[in-house]
């Protein structure tokens, strides 16, 4: 399998706060992968890192074949367009439209008329299981999940290659929090799309990821599948698994 | 992703049917090149059967699928038979993704309102808009009188925070700008009264229009643009985030600990601030006078207790407070306007200095007025 992104000795720090201390992982294509550990190990800053949205202090991050932290602003500018990012608070922009959200990059990076544009934004609207009517409205006219999958439809305009989702399921209540599972999975079907996300929903873990890599103490106590990491021997793992799950 | 370059549609005539090729690999960014193709194609293409060539394909972006896609329902309705050759796997569940999820007759435009339409919306909205003003007016002065009645009630240590925050703090900045105000007009005056030999008067002018008009015009703007503005800026966000909601639920009235304490800080601070700005302003022209037309400090504030009236100084302290509560009240009411979008914090803002400013100057000119006719 191909690898897509590959962090190698990654060490970030904050101030004297270190928060990596030699992080390595990979990530294969086609895979939906998550960072796991309790709040404060930096998965979301990891996450930030990849998408170069945070300096790196030492190490490397490889992305889609680009050695991120000796990257060109052209080539970066060119990844930014392979990859869509779900933020954990969706940050779609308040003054437009859900439609206007979604049609943002194409009327910026491409020289589609404004019927085409308009024909892609229907689709993603449909693909993400929103109503066509939806698109009309703003962000604060739209519930949590609907602005959700606003984000995820603004995510997916560029048909990226890779998906980055920050938390996608806090804040949705169970019944939406699955279904917003089965979307990334249904999704992942069709677009062959690699999956990247941060995630303390249980359910989702066990239900989505393929691989994952828990971080705690600054390290990465554990890679691998869930059957994987279960086995390895660490008191965080053994509390989220165990008693999360009673 | 192909570049742009590469990419192309064959048009090719054979013998049952017109080939339509995509050679290259089109990502999103170079599917207009294909739809540009295809729209002069279409009319030689009126009544002939079109074959659509996709086998070279090895994926297919969903902006090039939905181009496709609407291109043969456009031949189907019209009655063209459409073909399609065999394609990769996964271009075909791109094409069959795209047939199940396409809308093409959604719009997303708002609809156009009529002139009469908007013309009416906008004369309720602004009437909403006043009588909002008034009903935050009302609740404002019913705190305030509460307050008062029992002073326990007020938020003494928000208000002192307030007073450093926006009225000390403003203190340089004011004093500065009346300093080089006093200059300027100390100097512009200067040119002139020496053409006539009244040199000393220049002392009765700086006085009186520093004193009277300019430094409290000065302060209150300064402290419009300063103050003003972060107050809306500030509120409107904390509106944003619910922050005010929370307040409310936790049973601190807003209007007790954000607004009572602004107000009464600019209307402490103010008068305080026109104070000072009298003073540098004062000084600038003085120097101006010693350089200029050599009139020595001495003999200028000579002339300044003789010519001055005490009464010019007061005038302008007592509109400190009055252009005070103008600013703090529009400023705050500017945020709470603000709705759940960002944009509006940046409009409610601009609005909250455009018409604390224009407030003041309002104000102003009705103490001109005023204190004209009563013999001031």
């Amino acid at each position: 399998m191909k690898k897509i992104i590959e962090v190698q000795n990654l060490v970030t720090k904050f101030g004297k706060n270190l928060v990596h201390d030699g992080l390595n992982l990979h990530i294969n294509e086609g895979e939906i992968y998550g960072f796991l550990g309790p709040s404060g190990c930096g998965k979301s800053t990891l996450m930030r890192e990849i998408i170069m949205l945070e300096q790196i202090k030492s190490g490397s991050i490889e992305l889609l074949g680009h050695k991120i932290e000796k990257i060109r602003s052209r080539t970066a500018q060119k990844l930014r367009m392979q990859w869509g990012v779900l933020f954990q608070s969706n940050a779609l922009f308040t003054s437009l439209t859900v439609a206007e959200n979604i049609a943002l990059s194409l009327k910026e990076y491409t020289k589609l008329s404004a019927d085409e544009i308009k024909d892609i934004v229907a689709f993603k609207i449909d693909i993400v299981g929103l109503k066509q009517f939806d698109g009309t409205l703003y962000p604060s006219e739209i519930s949590g999940g609907m602005k959700k999958k606003a984000a995820l439809a603004r995510a997916l305009v560029m048909d990226p290659k890779i998906l980055f989702l920050d938390e996608p399921t806090s804040g949705l209540d169970p019944i939406s929090a699955r279904e917003f599972d089965t979307l990334i999975l249904k999704l992942r079907e069709l677009l062959n799309l690699s999956v990247v996300m941060v995630s303390h929903d249980l359910t989702s873990i066990n239900t989505t990821l393929d691989r994952m890599a828990v971080i705690d103490n600054k390290i990465i106590v554990a890679e691998g599948t869930l059957e994987e990491v279960k086995q390895t021997d660490s008191p965080f793992i053994e509390r989220f698994f165990n008693e999360g799950l009673r | 992703m192909g570049s742009s370059r590469k990419v192309r549609l064959a048009i090719k005539h054979e013998e049952d049917f017109v080939r339509l090729k995509i050679l290259g690999n089109p990502g999103v960014e170079c599917v207009h090149v294909i739809a540009k193709e295809l729209k002069t194609a279409l009319d030689e293409l009126a009544t002939e059967t079109i074959m659509w060539d996709l086998s070279e394909l090895k994926q297919m972006d969903s902006a090039l699928a939905l181009l496709i896609v609407k291109d043969i329902q456009r031949a189907e309705n019209s009655e063209i038979e459409v073909l399609l050759s065999p394609m990769e796997h996964d271009v075909e569940k791109m094409m069959n993704m795209v047939k199940e999820h396409a809308h093409f007759d959604s719009t997303f435009e708002p609809q156009d309102k009529g002139f009469l339409q908007s013309v009416g919306e906008d004369s309720i909205r602004r009437l909403k808009d006043i009588s909002a003003f008034f009903g935050f007016f009302g609740k404002m002065s019913i705190v305030f009188f509460n307050s008062f009645y029992d002073l326990r009630h007020l938020r003494w240590k928000e208000t002192v925070f307030e007073i450093y925050e926006s009225g000390i703090k403003a203190l340089p900045i004011v004093a500065l700008t009346m300093f080089l105000i006093g200059v300027v007009v100390a100097y512009q005056s200067a040119s002139q009264l020496k053409i006539y030999g009244a040199n000393i008067f220049i002392v009765d002018m700086l006085g009186i229009s520093i004193l009277r008009e300019l430094a409290p015009m000065l302060a209150a703007i300064i402290i419009a643009g300063r103050s003003g503005s972060s107050y809306a800026a500030q509120i409107g966000v904390m509106k944003i985030t619910e922050e005010l909601d929370a307040m409310r639920t936790m049973g601190f009235d807003p209007y007790a600990f954000l607004v009572l304490p602004r107000m009464l800080a600019l209307m402490i601070m103010l008068p305080i601030l026109i104070f000072f700005a009298d003073i540098a302003g004062v000084i600038g022209g003085m120097l101006i006078a010693k350089v200029e037309l050599g009139l020595s400090p001495s003999l200028f504030l000579d002339r300044f207790v003789e010519v001055v009236k005490v009464k010019h100084f007061w005038i302008g302290i007592v509109k400190g407070p009055f252009f005070a509560l103008l600013i703090a009240t529009i400023g705050i009411y500017r945020g709470l306007q603000v709705k759940n979008d960002t944009q509006s914090i940046g409009f409610n803002t601009t609005k909250a200095v455009v018409e604390s400013i224009f407030a003041v100057i309002i104000c102003d000119a009705f103490f001109s007025i005023i204190f004209t006719n009563l013999g001031y």
